[in-house]
């Protein structure tokens, strides 16, 4: 095996060793070993689809951020960091903390309470078929685009660091994740994401420690960064007061109202994907607590992604550019900052595992994109719209096929993405279209009783085409992004945020219009799933420090500590 | 926290550092005694070494403490 993969190597970036070829090998085993030793516990559609619903908060909440922390996010947001600065991590904290936090204590009880299997189930409890089919169908065709990207960022770092063939790396890789979702189901996908999150830490944290230590630490690193005449690219917030202060061209508004009030409350609280792994905890409490361990350790993530796309700005000798650019003229893109930066510091051994972890971000994002697509496809459109009366085995079996086939699809979607000049402008557009809506449809659901199902199925439907059709109004004409994103200085980032934030108004004021000239449901068909109808257990009997509430409020002050300090 | 089966997925990522702890542990040791050639940025670090020992241990300390007993799931 060891010859074989040596063999196919041919240009590369870096050379592995032997060791750096067991250490991989020895991950792909134990992910399969995983697979299959599971593979007795997944015979029930509950245990397939749910993971029996008897995860602990701990094991749902490392699943629930690292079946986020994919290979584009390891690749992507470094690529991005270096191209934006530290503007970047804005989608790492206002981004992500409060929206996680608000999951886990406003939206969490509706979703466990209602023992809804996906996000599409809640919508049809809460509005009906018609909203399921549309959530459902939208999240399927996102989910492959994802998981497609998921696999060429992967096949990348392989071809750029290894030489690896990358239809070689696309097969090998998918084959496997394929294999140990397919066997285990959910809980096979969630075992495995606990132990890639190690994994990512062990390998990727080197780098940015390293990276200090060449740089000079902090300090250093911000003079070299000014040397190079990027004095804005340290500055979270003090750059965002005009469009064109920033390496970004967005304005603060565009970062608070669309990244943290819109996209990212829209990703974590309705994205299958990671809403998937908190409902599969064992109880409430664990479920409400799954997402604040998640949001403390989301925190801390920019050290490994963030901080090494800022110190490549700083000792890399080459300039990075454009993915397009790059494959002109032999250059390194943006997305190869990571691999540039292992091959700069990771000697035999320590190079195996920092390839082991863009592998494992690549199997835990793809995995988390699989094993929600065979759920929702399944559970939401399956039985729903094609086979409604079968066999709970039958529906399992259609889960095993089904993640074949999604993988299968993936690698199709592959190489869409390689005419995007970043991974992560790629990804928000996505988030734009389907997320942002979704989320205007399943709050005012949660929250609002007056919400009709006419209400949220045509509210979905407006937010999603008028999303696509502000993308599409843009790309046909470059001078709509004046109106689009207020600015006809705003780049795609910023576009994808205010694109965002207009969709998600449109979807509820649609909703809000249509509810009022519809019939509402009646309070006994809402109990379980709407705010004022719902009752929601107390944790009066639970000590003060095992509360969900006392660790929000610690994370949250973190979470303002970091921003003050990087201002 | 066993969930999911009699082995722990704790067991399953302490064998994971020990292994990999030892394998990056054994190369720095070897790279030490026989420099390359061709040496990474902050090679006199040796961080293969400490980093590789820190995960074995890591690994080792979870393999001792969720290793499957009798009397205890």
């Amino acid at each position: 095996m060891i010859r074989l993969l040596a063999a196919i190597d041919t240009a590369r970036l870096v050379h592995l060793s032997g060791i750096d070829l067991v250490i991989i090998i020895f991950y792909f085993a134990l992910v399969l070993a995983i697979g299959f030793y599971l593979k007795g516990r997944s015979n029930t559609g509950e245990d397939f689809f749910m993971a029996g619903r008897e995860m602990t908060a701990w094991i749902a909440g490392l699943s629930f951020l690292s079946a986020n922390l994919g290979s584009l996010e390891l690749m992507g947001w470094a690529g991005a960091a270096y191209q934006y600065g530290i503007l970047a991590a804005h989608w790492y904290w206002i981004g992500a903390i409060p929206a996680m936090l608000f999951l886990a204590l406003v939206m969490m009880p509706f979703y466990y309470i209602s023992k809804t299997h996906s996000v599409p189930g809640y919508l049809k409890l809460r509005f009906g078929e018609g909203s399921r089919a549309l959530s459902s169908i939208s999240f399927a065709f996102m989910t492959v685009l994802m998981s497609g990207i998921n696999m060429y960022s992967m096949a990348l770092v392989l071809k750029i660091v290894l030489g690896w063939d990358i239809n070689f790396s696309i097969i090998v890789s998918s084959a496997t994740v394929a294999i140990y979702v397919s066997l285990g189901g959910l809980r096979s996908a969630i075992f495995n994401e606990v132990l890639q999150f190690i994994l990512i830490w062990a390998g990727a944290l080197l780098i940015p420690i390293l990276g200090l230590i060449e740089a000079g630490g902090w300090s250093g690193l911000q003079a070299r960064i000014m040397t190079n005449g990027k004095t804005e690219y340290t500055h979270l917030w003090s750059t965002l007061g005009h469009f064109g202060d920033n390496p970004m061209g967005i304005h603060w508004t565009g970062i608070v109202f669309g990244l943290g009030a819109i996209i990212s409350f829209g990703y974590w609280t309705t994205d299958f994907l990671v809403v998937q792994r908190v409902l599969s905890a064992k109880d409430l409490r664990a479920a409400k607590m799954a997402p604040i361990i998640g949001a403390s350790f989301k925190m801390m993530v920019p050290f490994i992604v963030i901080l090494p796309g800022l110190l490549a700005l700083a000792v890399l000798p080459m300039k990075l550019m454009p993915e397009a650019q790059a494959l002109a003229t032999g250059g390194h893109s943006y997305n190869e900052v990571l691999p540039l930066m292992l091959a700069r510091y990771c000697g035999p051994g320590l190079l195996g595992l920092g390839i082991t972890a863009l592998i494992a971000g690549f199997m835990s994002g793809m995995a988390g994109n699989v094993s929600a697509f065979t759920t929702v496809w399944t559970y939401d459109i399956y039985r729903a719209l094609i086979k409604k009366d079968a066999s709970d085995a039958h529906y399992v079996s259609m889960g095993r096929w089904s993640t074949v086939i999604g993988v299968a699809i993936s690698i199709g979607t592959a190489y869409l993405v390689m005419d995007f000049k970043s991974i992560m402008d790629y990804v928000q557009a996505l988030f734009s279209f389907f997320i942002a809506p979704l989320f205007g449809t399943v709050i005012l659901g949660m929250l609002w009783k007056r919400a009709t199902p006419a209400g949220g199925f045509w509210g979905l439907l407006a937010g999603t085409v008028s999303s696509v059709g502000m993308w599409a109004w843009v790309k046909i004409d470059p001078a709509a992004l004046r109106y689009v994103a207020l600015s006809p200085r705003a780049r795609d980032m910023a576009e994808n945020m205010y694109r965002a934030l207009w969709s998600w108004l449109i979807c509820v004021l649609i909703t809000v219009v249509v509810s009022l000239v519809t019939t509402p449901k009646s309070e006994s068909e809402l109990t379980g799933l709407v705010y004022g109808v719902t009752e929601i257990p107390s944790e009066a009997l639970v000590p003060v420090y095992q509360r969900p509430w006392f660790w929000a409020i610690v994370v949250s002050v973190c979470f303002v500590i970091v921003n003050v300090v990087f201002w | 926290m066993k969930t999911g089966g009699v082995i722990s997925i704790w067991l399953f990522i302490g064998i994971s550092l020990l292994v990999n702890g030892l394998l990056i542990f054994g190369a720095g040791c070897f790279e030490y005694f026989h420099p390359p050639a061709e040496r990474v940025v902050l090679y006199d670090v040796h961080a293969n070494i400490w980093w590789g020992a820190l995960l074995a241990a890591l690994g080792a300390g979870y393999c001792i403490y969720f290793a499957p007993r009798k009397g205890r799931d």
